[in-house]
């Protein structure tokens, strides 16, 4: 029998059929179940090398379990996950792997540059390479006037800048980034994001986990939903976002027959004083209908294609129970 | 490398956070404490004019007193010092960060336990190398068999070190604690449940005792380590506490040996096994 995430794979034309080497992250039926309690169900995914890939689901939906699971903090109770070609926790993979935990927590008793000093030589770093890399990551995450700050006098967000700044140390192939901008104000979720896209123009994977909708719009190629612990659906962002497009207009001048006359291109148009609203199947025909009108003798205030959210197609897909 | 790296690592955090400095200052007090007893001990003793032969004796019986004071903080130390590093780590989900990290789990076990085990064994020895060096210098008196004793009471803190880092890699840390440090005081109990039942030939007691060093051997150790420090007379006019009525056998040492070797063994084990 075909897993949920196997066939929405196949239907996003994506990932079909790739060579093992290519993929950074493959899991096949991946289970865990802590004490009789099943934590994740049945995982089956494939993260192409180079995608930056969200995880997309409700709270306790397993997303946190199946992130350790690649890591190899947690043992899968049943199938299989190879992560860089190799079967998920190897030792040696780790090397290639950065790793954001969720509530990030170390040692407090260390400066922040002692910190990455530490974690550079758990990694094997040569201690010139640290030398150099380490002021240029606290640079990247805004903390190079912190180096010799203690971590127990960081705030919330600084502790999440430093962890960021650990996970990048190895120049990793594979980033893990559990819920990154938890913590963050706006210009730390912005840093994210920059940070996010400059591993993808570096060529690494990205495993964004995250409950901030908007943040995985922005930054994601593909999303998996998922729901108790199992695979819904993954999909092409773009195309999760393409598609049906509902348009506001905001006018001077509006008339029913306007309203009409845009039948053509558009369904579902209602006129309520000065705002029109419309739905058209593709964006493509929106420089026409906003010809017409102004042809007409429309005074245009607003013209706003309302796209169809992240959100409300998470709601759609995972349900507005949240998967409780 | 990363067992010397987590080795550092635990030894470098116990002087940040003080307690390395705290150890060694009430080490430190305890000897001056010792030191001052002692001399006023001595004074009185010459000013009233004791046989030399006896005037060996009470000193060493002090020692003996400090040494078995020593024993026991040095338990107690290692036990406090150590109850949180797995336990802790695990619970606040500081050790993520680290065992996903390219170094085996085993090295994250082994590097704390010999981060803890220098620890101690500094402090045991210069605790016991002080304690030596106060009597000596008031008294000329220093412990019979101070290698083998320190080597014995070195034993037990690793015995109870590995012992804590086994109940670290399942439990709580306050579960840790009190189970550790329970087995300690039934060691303890049951040391001195032996000794008494020995000294009034009272075979069950000795029963109950050597039931009590099988499930922990520290105390035993401290006994076998007692008669190898306190000096010859004493121990065989039976004079002192540490006279050993009923001395452990080479075979529980070794027994505790093995009991330390396998409780760390089974905290590696089970810590590489475990979901962090």
């Amino acid at each position: 029998m075909m897993q949920a995430g196997e066939s929405a794979s196949t239907t996003a034309g994506q990932i079909a059929a790739q060579p093992a080497a290519d993929l950074a992250i493959a899991t096949r039926g991946l289970r865990k179940v802590f004490d009789g309690k099943v934590a994740v169900r049945s995982l089956t995914l494939e993260v192409p090398r180079g995608e930056i890939f969200g995880f997309l689901g409700p709270n306790g939906a397993g997303k946190s379990t199946s992130l350790k699971m690649l890591l190899g903090l947690v043992r899968p109770t049943r199938g299989q996950a190879t992560v860089l070609a190799c079967p998920a926790g190897d030792v040696r993979t780790r090397r290639k792997i950065g790793f954001l935990p969720e509530h990030f927590r170390f040692y407090d008793w260390l400066t922040s540059a002692e910190l990455l000093r530490l974690h550079g030589r758990l990694y094997g770093m040569s201690r010139d390479r640290l030398r150099r890399k380490i002021p240029e990551l606290l640079d990247l995450v805004g903390l190079a006037e912190h180096a010799g700050k203690r971590l127990r006098d960081f705030s919330k967000g600084m502790l999440q800048r430093i962890g960021l700044a650990q996970a990048l140390l190895n120049d990793p192939e594979l980033i893990f980034l559990d819920e990154p901008t938890s913590g963050l104000d706006p210009a730390g979720r912005r840093l994210v994001r920059d940070i996010i896209k400059a591993q993808r123009q570096r060529g690494a994977t990205v495993l964004l986990n995250s409950h901030l909708l908007s943040e995985v719009e922005i930054t994601c190629d593909r999303v998996a939903f998922i729901k108790h612990g199992e695979v819904i659906e993954t999909r092409d962002l773009k195309s999760l976002l393409e598609g049906q497009t509902t348009v506001r207009v905001h006018a001077a001048n509006l008339t029913p027959e306007m309203a009409a006359g845009v039948e053509r291109w558009a369904s579902s148009v209602a006129l309520q004083d000065h705002q029109l609203t419309l739905s058209v199947p593709s964006r493509e025909v929106l420089p026409q209908v906003l010809r017409y009108l102004v042809s007409r003798g429309a005074e245009i205030y607003e013209f706003t294609p309302q796209r169809l959210s992240l959100e409300e197609r998470f709601l759609e897909i995972v349900g507005s129970d949240g998967g409780l | 490398m990363g067992i010397w790296i987590m080795a550092g690592v635990t030894f470098r955090e116990a002087a940040r956070k003080k307690i390395l400095w705290m150890a060694l200052a009430a080490g430190l007090a305890f000897l001056a404490l010792f030191g001052t007893g002692l001399h006023y001990q001595m004074k009185d003793l010459a000013a009233r004019g004791m046989k030399p032969i006896l005037l060996k004796q009470i000193p060493g019986a002090m020692l003996m007193v400090g040494l078995y004071a020593i024993d026991l903080l040095t338990v107690v130390m290692t036990v406090l010092v150590s109850v949180d590093t797995l336990s802790g780590e695990i619970a606040s989900g500081t050790i993520q960060a680290v065992a996903t990290k390219p170094l085996p789990r085993w090295q994250i076990v082994l590097g704390k336990w010999m981060g803890f085990a220098a620890m101690m064994t500094a402090y045991l020895g210069l605790l016991v190398g002080g304690i030596n060096a106060i009597t000596y210098g008031m008294a000329r008196v220093t412990a019979h068999n101070v290698p083998q004793g320190f080597a014995l009471m070195w034993l037990e803190g690793v015995l109870l070190l590995s012992v804590t880092f086994f109940f670290g890699t399942k439990y709580s840390t306050l579960t840790n604690g009190v189970l550790a440090l329970g087995l300690v005081g039934l060691a303890f109990l049951g040391g001195w449940i032996e000794q008494i039942g020995a000294a009034t030939n009272t075979t069950s007691a000795v029963n109950v005792g050597i039931v009590a060093s099988i499930l922990m051997p520290s105390e035993a150790l401290w006994r076998r380590a007692a008669n190898a420090m306190q000096s010859p007379l004493a121990g065989m006019l039976n004079i002192s506490p540490f006279s050993s009525a009923s001395l452990p056998s080479f075979t529980m040492v070794a027994y505790a040996g093995v009991y330390a070797a396998l409780a760390l063994f089974f905290a590696v084990r089970r810590f590489s096994r475990r979901d962090l």
